[in-house]
């Protein structure tokens, strides 16, 4: 028993805490370490993430995406019977294993299922996070030195051995996981803290830390890591550079390619790219190591990263607010950057249906008495709890006195500030809750980003397929939300049962309908293997050519994270 | 019925999220620059006085007071937010009341403001002494019923607390004026409503202090050192399953 003065809001904590468990244990792989017991607590806003975006993108392409944990995952090459193993490659044999015995001496080790039986040890490498792709590795490599690397990279360029770099695995777009027999290089065994610089907020480390550790260690010096999501508890590094990971702390300090300032990286031909610079300018030339950041593991190997940290906030606020409009959501958001300027740190966006889908799903009780159209979250940090209340009051009176928001709480502790952020983080967790969904993860320009969920919704009314109530129709409800200070919308179509009827209209017409408003299709997630054959939503033909040309130039023979990316068709 | 004229008295403590610290001299817990909140069980007893007035119970007014330093009346404001009338704050920066103390200083407003009733947290989460309501409750000689579950008021003035002891419950029935303590399963306190937030800051907070009542608080407790707990044996890590299944096998675990 916790002390007795503890156990009330201990006791809403667990009941959330349970459920959140609960729901997250049905989908995890059998090996993979997922998160830590304490990333699934709510005591961070973050852990709702953990569980809710577990099932991002388990959508598109086929029904395998379906959430069901005893059933064993299709191979990626019986789901994708277009996909042809690229005869190019060697398959392993015996002395490739003792060479890599060889290089990765007694301080890396390798699973070898070459020349024995490993099948066991190989799932969790081979599987994803979402249980939707599975490839067939039979070797997994765990170099320690960027040296290794670099011996790995070479010995497989020459006999032309196909790779896939791996960090925690919790990619959401199957660009982590072997489609055929690549070699996994996992970069968990290179996991030390290089250097930290307490004047100037600067880490240097290697690419297999994992960011949870990172940013723990960084919070003991009053800093913090720029980029906080879900799988913090994971995730490394390096898989966060190579995937140009957005998250929750983006509005706040922006995008990696502005906060990283070096890259080290072993190139696939062996060679070392030593770009770990610890300096916020360097105009000397191309800034090359902006193409690691968001390669997703197609030109190189990061070892390690430099990283500019900003001083750790004290003072955090959250308010929640009801809207009668989308447009009076937006004002809200002008209002939130024009009153509380630099402290704002997070704008979020929910509809009515998300809200209501969340309530549904988890048993809830919402924060506000009436119903609204759209619900925000608005979180602030500062360096100065005073200074910051007189801020957020200030922008308190200011929509209350004006009609932007109907009505509103304010978080008055950390209990309410936690149970606050539950309502927009459980969402994506909820959305699949009754049978599955499909998601869209997307760029869309703030004064059209919430059109496309009443498209969608008419979309499927149309063609017969949605219905609140029968059960006879296989989607439920459409639902959006998202990071709506980064113009970034996640659309939900809630299944009770995945349909290919429904993909067949949502796949290219969501597309379609973002390319006609120069969105993005992959607001965040990136291309992997789920997204490679709609890059032309986004990009133009010179572009994509042009990406082509820089895969060519760096990996000539093709042997990086093969088939995904900018490969496909 | 009776109107009921009800008083709660609310702390600020350390946020319970927030792991409290020791300071240097192991003289006390360190306070500064550390979020704080109401005390969770004091939101209780507001929601449940609230509750009363929703139920439509003759209720005439619900003060809310607290004493401590000037952050106290932050305090005040989020139990007007919350839905009490009017705050009292008895400003004391330096000495922190001990509960005898607090109990003397409420016999003074219960007989001031003619309340009837008075709601309090069984007890506050820094320094857990669950001893405020039942001190008043005797200064006052009024009825008690401690660690609420349930309150019920009927329209003799009868007023019927559940409360949860091992092995079942407990049920109390008193007359008017009366002390309530509030347990954890009492209710579920509501946010803070922006409308209300607003409202709140135009209601009325008088302040006051010690020497307006005249009274004998000095402290009788002291305190002599403060530990932290023993810190958590910190588990090791293996390098792989083989490590793992020695490791258990050394612990004869297997
Ligand atoms: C619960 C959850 C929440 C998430 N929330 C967000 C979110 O809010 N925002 C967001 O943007 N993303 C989010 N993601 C997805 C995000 O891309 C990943 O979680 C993370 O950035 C990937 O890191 P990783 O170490 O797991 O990389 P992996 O999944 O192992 O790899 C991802 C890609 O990077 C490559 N790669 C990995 N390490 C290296 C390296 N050292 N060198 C070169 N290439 C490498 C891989 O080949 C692969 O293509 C979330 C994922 C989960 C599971």
């Amino acid at each position: 028993m916790p002390p007795l003065n503890r156990c009330l809001p201990a006791l809403r904590r667990i009941r959330l805490a349970n459920a959140t468990f609960e729901r997250s244990i049905a989908r995890q792989t059998p090996r993979l370490p997922a998160l830590p017991a304490y990333a699934l607590l709510p005591q961070r806003r973050w852990q709702h993430a953990a569980t809710a975006s577990a099932s991002q993108e388990t959508s598109n392409e086929d029904e395998a995406g379906q959430p069901t944990p005893s059933k064993q995952i299709k191979y990626t090459s019986d789901s994708y019977p277009d996909l042809k193993r690229d005869s190019r490659f060697k398959q392993l044999d015996e002395a490739d294993v003792k060479h890599f015995k060889e290089i990765l001496g007694s301080s890396g080790s390798l699973i070898d299922g070459v020349t024995q039986d490993a099948q066991d040890d190989l799932e969790g490498y081979n599987a994803d996070w979402m249980r939707k792709y599975r490839g067939q590795a039979r070797l997994v490599l765990k170099p320690t030195t960027k040296e290794q690397v670099s011996g790995i990279m070479k010995y497989c360029n020459e006999k032309m051995i196909a790779v896939n770099p791996q960090g925690g695995n919790t990619g959401l777009v199957g660009g982590s996981v072997p489609v055929f027999d690549e070699v996994v290089i996992n970069l968990g065994k290179m996991n030390k803290i290089r250097s930290f610089d307490e004047v100037s907020g600067v880490l240097v480390a290697d690419a297999g830390v994992i960011l949870e550790e990172a940013d723990s260690y960084l919070a003991e010096r009053g800093y913090i890591f720029p980029l906080d999501l879900g799988a913090k508890g994971t995730c490394q590094l390096g898989g966060n550079v190579a995937t140009n990971a957005g998250g929750l702390r983006f509005l706040r300090y922006g995008s990696l390619h502005g906060n990283v300032l070096g890259v080290e990286a072993v190139l696939p031909d062996g060679r070392i790219f030593n770009d770990l610079f610890t300096l916020p300018k360097n105009n000397t030339g191309f800034d090359l190591k902006q193409l690691f950041i968001g390669a997703e593991g197609t030109i190189g190997i990061i070892t390690g990263i430099s990283v500019h940290c900003p001083q750790r906030s004290p003072a955090v606020n959250v308010a929640y607010f009801g809207l009668d409009s989308y447009e009076k959501t937006q004002q809200a958001f002008r209002e939130a950057k024009k009153k509380l300027g630099e402290i704002l740190s997070a704008f979020e966006m929910m509809d009515g249906a998300a809200q209501k889908l969340y309530a549904k799903a988890n048993g809830a009780k919402l924060p506000l008495e009436g119903e609204y159209p759209f619900y925000c979250l608005v979180e602030t940090s500062g360096s100065n709890g005073e200074h910051d209340e007189a801020k957020l009051n200030d922008f308190l009176e200011h929509v209350m006195g004006e009609e932007i928001v109907a009505d509103g709480v304010v978080a008055q502790d950390e209990t309410q500030v936690q149970s606050l952020w539950a309502c927009r983080e459980g969402i994506s967790e909820s959305s699949q809750h009754f049978g599955g969904v499909y998601k869209y993860d997307l760029s869309i320009p703030l004064p059209e980003l919430y059109d496309l969920v009443p498209a969608t919704r008419q979309r499927m009314e149309d063609e017969g397929l949605l219905d609140a109530e029968d059960d006879a129709k296989p989607v439920m409800d459409v639902v959006g939300y998202g990071h709506m200070g980064d113009q970034n919308l996640h659309l939900n179509v809630v299944m009770r049962r995945y349909d290919k009827k429904v993909e067949a209209a949502l796949e290219p017409w969501v597309y379609e309908w973002v390319r006609e408003r120069q969105g993005s299709i992959s607001a965040e997630h990136g291309l992997g293997l789920a997204k490679r054959n709609y890059v032309g939503y986004s990009r133009d033909e010179e572009m994509i050519k042009l990406m082509r040309q820089i895969k060519q130039l760096y990996d000539p023979n093709g042997i990086m994270n093969p088939y995904k990316y900018v490969s496909g068709g | 019925m009776s109107k009921l004229r009800i008083l709660v008295p609310v702390k600020r403590v350390i946020d319970y999220a927030v792991k409290p610290r020791v300071n240097k001299a192991q003289t006390a817990v360190e306070k500064n620059n550390v979020k704080h909140s109401m005390n969770p069980f004091d939101e209780l007893s507001i929601e449940e006085a609230v509750r009363l007035r929703e139920a439509k119970k003759p209720v005439e007014d619900i003060l809310a007071f607290s004493a401590g330093p000037a952050k106290c009346q932050d305090t005040l404001r989020t139990a007007m937010a919350m839905g009490c009338d009017r705050a009292l704050h008895v400003v004391e920066e330096k000495q922190e009341l001990e509960p005898l103390g607090v109990a003397k200083l409420l016999q003074k407003v219960v007989e001031d403001e003619k309340r009837n009733l008075v709601i309090l947290g069984k007890q506050s989460i820094d320094d857990d002494a669950n001893q405020t309501g039942q001190m008043l409750a005797g200064l006052l000689n009024w009825p008690q019923a401690t660690q609420a579950s349930k309150v019920e008021i009927d329209e003799s003035d009868n007023v019927t607390v559940t409360r949860e002891v091992d092995g079942g419950v407990e049920t109390l029935r008193a007359k008017l004026p009366m002390i309530i303590t509030t347990d954890l399963r009492l209710n579920e306190p509501r946010y803070a409503s922006l409308p209300n937030i607003m409202k709140a800051k135009k209601k009325p907070l008088e302040k006051k202090s010690l020497k307006d009542y005249g009274l004998d608080v000095e402290n009788r407790l002291k305190t002599v050192k403060v530990q932290e707990p023993p810190p958590r044996q910190g588990g090791g890590k293996v390098e792989d399953v083989d490590g793992m299944i020695a490791k258990l096998k050394e612990l004869g675990a297997l």
